[in-house]
């Protein structure tokens, strides 16, 4: 009797933050599901109405939309990989006992706290600027044409510049588990005959799967939304070679103001996201449990 | 075959001399136990010839080849960790059969040494679980099997019973020992129980301060300590150190006597009282406070019916007396 009671005084106790958790997320959910289905443009407020599938179709009509598609998924496997292979080769450099290792690991970890419209800023004008950026002056010195990043290989650029930012995330994190990683059996595994790839390949992979499946869940939330990179980059061009799902919701909302549209983009952003999120869960979630 | 000479084998951290320079042949099929109080060096000897830490000067030969720049893979050693260090993500046979992969052996030859080696260890049942699935005792035997499925030239052993409980520590020290027994492998063994070292040794190395204090097999150490330190590492309960006057009567500095040759008797030339009696059954242990002398134990028959607090009197077994000069060594 006494556990029911205060079984049900907890549920009692914990129900107001749940409603108001449930609120927080179901009424703008309920919102935008709502304008995706009617006429909405802010240019001709008096023109509204219900207008079925209207505004989805017109994103799986639009050329763009695939693109904007693949470019999102570019951008996110691109950053995933490049994070991933880079973070685990800095985090086993800046394992090794070298001299000023608290300094070095700063300066790693230095990246994440620079603001994402900054680092774009800053790749945009000191490295990638035809004039004035430091690859230019080395493509110059070295006698070759500048290269226009931004203008010729656009998804490339903002793929290099997000995973600049995400690299000390991915380091951090795997660094951490590097260091969990028993030393004794890196000895047994070097008794055992296996050479420097040899316990890389077996030993210290194998136990920082669970570390890499943890960069890729939390960077696959992440990385499903950048927006700031882009737009203070390319501007999701030349044409729409850079556009990305959340650049193309931002596009219909605040360039075209049609909330309709983007209301219809957000839900296809949000199946988006749960196809994703079901692979990836279905792909390596298990290697989450111990 | 696994012959093992260290030649002035050094080894420093810094400034630290760990090993100061120590000379040691070990040979052919010996089962050599490396003991001695934690800090010794003996653990960093064992990883010495191991090849895991590298010597600062001298000679390593294994086998008669001078092994001194061997990386551990290449020298034939297999080594069997404290901790087990075994691969929490492979299953038994994986973690057995791992350094067969990595010399590049065939998948059938691979599989029948390990069946034989899980059939030698009484793992036939576990091949397909995961290390944490297992008991300490099992772990225990993985990492034996993963030893000797390369058939080393020597078994390396770094305190591998510390992490089991009491009554597994005394099992597994007879299996290592029949182990033994049955392959003719040299085995190196360390540990800083004098018990393992003289029930499973051929050969003990008494270390004390990364010097060999004496090398010798375990009755030759009991029988016959060079000096103090030996005298009072190895022998359980420890050897009783009578100093002054005393000892000045019997011509040296110390006299030893163990306490299973201090006799209790009404003719004894010291007199104390008992500070306390533990009785185990089989045998009784007293200290007995004697005036001038200090506390002495005495390891009696079990049915001594000897309480705290009673006056005794007690001396020692003549012709079993261990006598010690000024710097500790023994004398003759």
């Amino acid at each position: 009797m006494a556990t029911q009671s205060s079984r049900l005084a907890a549920r009692l106790m914990v129900a107001p933050s749940v409603f108001v958790l449930f609120v927080w997320m179901a009424v703008p959910l309920a919102m935008t599901l709502y304008y995706s289905f009617r006429l909405y443009r802010l240019l001709s407020p008096d023109r509204s109405g219900w207008v079925g599938f209207t505004n989805y179709l017109w994103f799986f009509r639009s050329p763009d939309f695939w693109q904007a598609i693949a470019n999102t998924l570019a951008l996110v496997g691109g950053v995933l990989a490049l994070t991933i292979v880079f973070g685990i080769l800095i985090a086993l450099l800046i394992d090794q006992p070298v001299k000023g290792q608290g300094v070095l690991r700063i300066l790693v970890i230095a990246p994440f706290f620079v603001m994402p419209p900054v680092a774009a800023s800053i790749w945009e004008n000191l490295f990638m600027h035809p004039q004035n950026g430091l690859f230019a002056a080395l493509a110059r010195g070295l006698g070759a044409e500048p290269i226009l990043f931004l203008e010729s290989y656009p998804m490339m650029s903002v793929i290099g510049i997000v995973a600049w930012e995400w690299l000390p995330f991915a380091t951090l994190i795997l660094l951490t588990a590097l260091q969990s990683l028993s030393p004794e059996q890196l000895e047994a595994a070097e008794m055992d005959g296996a050479g420097a790839f040899g316990r890389f390949r077996y030993i210290i992979l194998p136990h920082l799967t669970r570390a890499i499946t943890v960069v890729i869940l939390i960077q696959t939330i992440f990385l499903l939304g950048i927006f700031g990179e882009i737009f203070t980059t390319t501007q999701g061009g030349p044409g729409s070679a850079s556009t990305t799902l959340p650049y193309m919701i931002f596009k219909q909302a605040i360039v075209a103001k049609d909330i309709g549209r983007a209301a219809a983009g957000g839900i296809i952003a949000v199946i988006l996201a749960n196809i994703i999120a079901y692979f990836l869960m279905r792909g390596i979630g298990r290697h989450l449990d111990s | 075959m696994g012959k093992i000479v260290l030649k002035q084998i050094r080894k420093s951290f810094g400034e630290v001399d760990v090993i100061p320079g120590i000379d040691l042949t070990i040979e052919d099929g010996e089962f050599v136990v490396f003991v001695g109080p934690s800090g010794c060096g003996k653990s960093t000897l064992l990883r010495l010839i191991a090849g895991l830490e590298d010597a600062s000067s001298g000679k390593t030969e294994i086998d008669g080849r001078d092994a001194t720049n061997l990386p551990p893979g290449r020298r034939g050693l297999a080594m069997v960790f404290q901790s087990y260090a075994l691969y929490p993500h492979m299953t038994v046979r994986k973690n057995i059969a791992f350094p067969l992969k990595m010399a590049g052996m065939s998948q059938a030859e691979q599989d029948r040494k390990v069946e034989q080696a899980a059939n030698v260890l009484n793992l036939s049942n576990y091949l397909d679980r995961r290390p944490a699935q297992l008991s300490g005792g099992q772990r225990q035997r993985v990492a034996i099997g993963r030893a000797i499925v390369r058939e080393p030239a020597a078994f390396l052993f770094d305190e591998p019973l510390s992490n089991l409980d009491a009554a597994l520590r005394v099992t597994m020290r007879q299996e290592i020992s029949e182990l033994h027994q049955s392959l003719k492998t040299t085995m190196i063994y360390v540990t800083h129980d004098q018990v393992e070292a003289m029930t499973m040794a051929d050969k003990i190395v008494v270390l004390n301060a990364g010097r060999i204090e004496q090398v010798g097999s375990p009755l030759e150490l009991y029988n016959h300590p060079q000096n103090l330190f030996v005298a009072g590492f190895i022998g359980s309960p420890k050897m009783n150190f009578i100093t002054g006057e005393v000892a000045a009567q019997y011509g040296c500095t110390t006299l030893g006597v163990r306490p299973e040759h201090m006799v209790v008797s009404s003719g004894g030339p010291w007199e104390g009282v008992i500070g306390l009696a533990e009785h185990l059954g089989s045998d009784t242990f007293l200290k007995v406070d004697v005036p001038g002398l200090g506390v002495l134990t005495v390891r009696g028959s079990g049915e001594m019916g000897l309480h705290h607090g009673m006056a005794v009197r007690l001396g020692p077994q003549e012709g079993r007396l261990y006598r010690f000069g000024p710097e500790g060594k023994a004398l003759a």
